[in-house]
């Protein structure tokens, strides 16, 4: 989406101010652009991550998240831009330095732990200019830190999966590293040790005071982890913000979409309200929307949590839709709704209900925020 | 799961047991699998007994010999420069192919493994004639007033050993690299080392018992090796033997056989300790993808000269050799009596296509028991085989001369003896290829076919048999193309007026008719090119 009002793009950059904060820049990119022959991966990307806070680049896969932590880290090196970590230039335009001289410390994806070392040894890794005594002594605090001290004569091969992450993450630690990447970290773990570890990790960071980057392609995790997210998209940064801005407020569909379900009603603005298939809105519940719009179609954005569906089954209501699908997760059951004016809405509810497949229903709106929303397509 | 449910369960748990146990073993199939063990084995029975035959004075002096002494240390010591030399070839060859961005990674691994199937000997022929004291560079450079050192000796025996068996170095050390996580290499770069430290501390710890078990396989070949010591003019064990058995030394050759085979037992010993160390080692990783490739930088064409110049060494020179030889066809290289018929060549694939069928026959039972069963005697079947690849052939074919002079004269210099000495030698392989084409037929098909009403040879002839036939070509294609290559046995037992390509090449290479060799030469290395291609794409099948 692309906004031309003036308050629009006042809002937006007020937004983003007040997300990012006070502390010094430790990582800035500057422009940064990975190209692959005629492929673009990652595409003139600006980012800035102050001193101890943890950022999350959440996208699908191949939207240049992994590229562009690794020119971070400097096993890639970025065809223009510039990288720079705590202030020095470390990459630009094609050139820089090699990710041993770089003060970055990396978790991988499926942990790298070298199988022929200890635990203990693993860790100590990358201590290699620290005297004895220093080195033994970091490497006890680190996997006392990260709940391992048990474990550091164990070879690698031998500890579960989520005992190897905290050896890699421990491993990266050591070193001091201004900033920490991790590279989907949780992805090779199962999902009960996923939402464990994300805990886990989080503390251990925060712990630490580490700045840090991680990478993933589950909004649930970045929602959870981050302090702030920055939505990718084909190579691009689509919105950085809190977790919550970015959720509640996503600046395009493609945020809107990839973070959670989202469904779109489509609208007419006249004035001070908007005519929808759930019937009419009043114009302040839109975010940011002004007289400039009167008479243009807008699409509002509705999670299913927004949304209420109920049976009508007295004659004197008629209902605005009818049920089409019902998806039961466990916890609560998702509604398939296709309203009268043909959108199709989806609506959560969080008890055991009796909606049947082909009922009217009468779906109502039961937001207590503001709504998100984009003109029409 | 309600009473019922469960007790068909547990009657569905009892009859995949049953039916299991009905089809995975045959008592007649594991008959023929021990008749089969037990007559590979005998061999060294033989051998055993014409040792014992020599007194125990006689044979202490024999092996207490200086001339045995120095035959045991030349030995040693090929095995040990050939070993060196190899390594030093194979894991930078290795690597090269495996973490950098030299151009033509796909190119030059296929050519550098190429050498592997090129006999030996052919190689050592190649080389004596292109540098040997009456050869192509001599003839060259006489002219010019230079004369070159010789070809012959420990160290021409050396080179071209270890140009033709570094390729073992070289599989077995890109197994490991292959294996090797090459994020490991990128973990110990944001943890501080560089290229050269990364390397030496993470990725050579984990290689190791890859290219130790390479090491222990060229060591192997080394040792067995009959071909090149003898065409090199150097005394090792299985040079000596066949001197001596031709002198009717048959004592000697015995005792000397017996040594080399303790030898050989040793080596095969550590192999099995630290060998398949592409297995036990680090292995399970992610295998290497572009992205993680090391840029060669300025090494680039010093990287490629190296390349180019092995494989020059390797295959350019031999073929270039025997092609010239081909085309020049003066009077000094056509000599009296030589003359090459194609009558050999029959003779070779007649040989060689008997020795096939047999020996894919031979393997049938053996495969299949060690495929379906894990008890012991399976495993201990399947070892058994394992006696051709341990006993070099210059011993294979001299207890089989005992066995044939002393007990079976009706049986000694006939046509089936020298296959039966094909079948032993090649048994591994074909049991290799079929043994893994059965492993891939799910035996839940058999038990599928059992309950359509099949008996367990119904069964056998109608779904296994013909899921593993591609397996048992594959097997024997193998085994014919290694027949046709084949030299000690063949030079040994071949019927007398039975001439081969190969029985050929070793008459005029001793006569010195070089130029006569190149067609049969040549015809041996399309073959040996022909059995790397089946063998890699066993290997892909396999993967």
């Amino acid at each position: 989406m692309r906004n031309d009002t003036p308050e629009m793009s006042r809002r937006v950059s007020r937004t983003g101010d007040e997300d990012e904060p006070d502390a010094p820049a430790m990582l800035t990119l500057d422009g940064v652009t990975k190209r692959y022959g005629t492929d673009t991966a990652v595409d003139n990307v600006d980012l800035t991550v102050r001193d101890g806070e943890l950022l999350t680049l959440l996208g699908p896969s191949g939207c240049g998240k992994t590229t562009t932590l690794r020119m971070i880290a400097g096993l890639e090196m970025p065809t223009s831009g510039r990288v720079g970590v705590d202030g020095d230039c470390v990459a630009a335009d094609g050139d820089g330095v090699p990710p041993e001289q770089r003060d970055v410390g990396m978790v991988f994806q499926e942990f790298a732990l070298f199988p022929h070392l200890t635990v203990a040894e693993n860790v100590g890794f990358g201590l290699d200019d620290w005297d004895d005594e220093r080195r033994v002594q970091r490497v006890a605090d680190l996997l006392e830190l990260v709940g391992l001290d048990a474990f550091a004569d164990r070879s690698p091969e031998n500890l579960s999966g989520g005992q190897r992450q905290r050896v890699a993450l421990a491993r990266s630690l050591a070193p001091e590293p201004d900033v920490l990447l991790l590279d989907e970290p949780f992805a090779n773990l199962d999902i009960r040790l996923r939402e464990r570890m994300r805990e886990e990790v989080r503390r251990i960071i925060k712990e630490t005071n580490v700045t840090a980057v991680s990478v993933t392609h589950d909004q649930e995790e970045a929602l959870s982890i981050s302090d702030r997210v920055a939505v990718m998209n084909e190579g691009q940064v689509e919105q950085v913000g809190r977790p919550e801005t970015v959720f509640e407020h996503p600046k395009s569909r493609f945020v809107a979409d990839f973070l959670g379900q989202a469904s779109f009603l489509t609208g007419q603005f006249g004035g001070d309200h908007i005519n929808t298939g759930l019937g009419t809105l009043p114009a302040e519940l839109l975010q940011g929307l002004t007289t400039d719009y009167d008479g243009a179609r807008l699409d509002v954005l509705v999670r299913p949590d927004d949304l209420r569906a109920t049976p009508c089954n007295d004659e004197s209501r008629t209902g605005n839709g009818t049920l089409v699908g019902r998806q039961y997760t466990g916890p609560s059951f998702v509604y398939a709704v296709e309203l009268d004016s043909g959108d199709v809405v989806h609506a959560e509810h969080n008890h055991a209900s009796d909606l049947e497949l082909g009922e009217r229903v009468t779906v109502d709106l039961v937001a207590d925020h503001t709504l998100a929303w984009y003109p029409a397509e | 799961m309600s009473r019922e449910e469960s007790d068909i369960a547990t009657a569905v748990d009892g009859l995949r047991e049953r039916v299991g146990s009905r089809y995975e073993s045959h008592p007649v199939v594991t008959a023929a699998a021990i008749l089969v063990a037990v007559t590979v084995i005998s061999p060294l029975l033989w051998l055993g007994l014409r040792a014992a035959a020599v007194g125990p004075s006689e044979a202490l002096s024999i092996l207490t010999a200086s001339s045995t002494m120095q035959v045991f240390t030349n030995s040693l010591a090929l095995v040990a420069s050939v070993t060196v030399v190899s390594v030093a070839l194979g894991v930078p060859l290795a690597v090269l192919t495996v973490l950098t961005d030299i151009p033509f990674r796909r190119f030059w691994t296929v050519v550098l493994a190429l050498p592997l199937v090129v006999p030996s000997y052919l190689g050592a022929f190649a080389f004596v004639s292109a540098f040997g004291p009456h050869g192509t560079l001599a003839e060259l450079l006489s002219p010019l007033g230079v004369t070159i050192p010789t070809i012959y000796g420990f160290e021409g025996a050396t080179l071209v050993l270890a140009l033709f068996v570094y390729p073992y170095v070289f599989l077995t050390t890109r197994a490991s690299l292959l294996s090797f996580d090459s994020k490991q290499l990128e973990a110990a770069q944001t943890l501080n080392h560089d290229f050269r430290s990364a390397f030496r501390r993470i990725v050579l710890p984990q290689i190791a018992p890859g290219v130790t078990a390479g090491a222990l396989l060229v060591a192997f070949y080394a040792l067995s090796d009959f071909g090149t010591p003898a065409i090199m003019h150097f005394d090792t064990f299985t040079r000596v033997i066949y001197v001596q058995y031709n002198n009717f030394g048959r004592g000697t050759a015995s005792l000397l056989s017996i040594q080399l085979l303790a030898v050989t037992a040793l080596v095969l010993f550590l192999e099995s300790r630290f060998g398949s160390g592409t297995d036990s080692g680090y292995g399970g990783g992610v295998t290497g993808t572009d992205s993680s490739v090391t840029p060669l930088g300025w090494l680039k064409a010093p990287a490629l000269l190296f390349c180019a110049a092995v494989v020059a060494l390797t295959l350019v020179i031999p073929v270039a050799i025997f092609g010239m030889w081909l085309l020049r066809s003066g009077p000094g290289f056509a000599g009296g009596g030589f003359a090459f018929q194609w009558s050999f060549a029959v003779n070779s694939v007649y040989v060689a296509a008997i020795a096939a069928a047999a020996t894919v026959l031979a393997a049938l039972p053996i495969a299949y028991v060690s495929a379906r069963s894990n008890s012991r005697i399976a495993r201990l079947l399947e070892r058994s085989t394992y006696v051709g690849y341990a006993v070099p052939g210059i011993v294979l074919a001299l207890a089989l001369v005992f066995l044939g002079a002393n007990y079976l004269p009706w049986l000694y210099q006939t046509l089936p003896l020298l296959v039966f000495a094909y079948v032993v030698r090649f048994l591994p392989q074909a049991v290799g290829a079929t043994r893994s084409s059965v492993l891939q037929v799910d035996s839940e098909l058999l038990g599928a076919a059992r309950t359509l009403g099949e008996t367990p040879r119904g069964a056998f002839r109608r779904v296994t048999l013909p899921l593993i036939a591609p397996g048992l070509v594959a097997g024997a294609a193998l085994v014919f193309l290694t027949t046709m290559k084949e030299l000690p046995a063949t030079l040994i037992l071949h019927p007398t007026g039975f001439t081969t390509l190969v029985t050929y090449i070793w008459r005029v290479q001793e006569a010195g008719y070089y130029g006569r060799a190149a067609l049969p030469a040549l015809v041996l290395v399309a073959v040996s090119a022909l059995s790397m291609i089946l063998l890699l794409r066993q290997e892909g099948d396999n993967a």
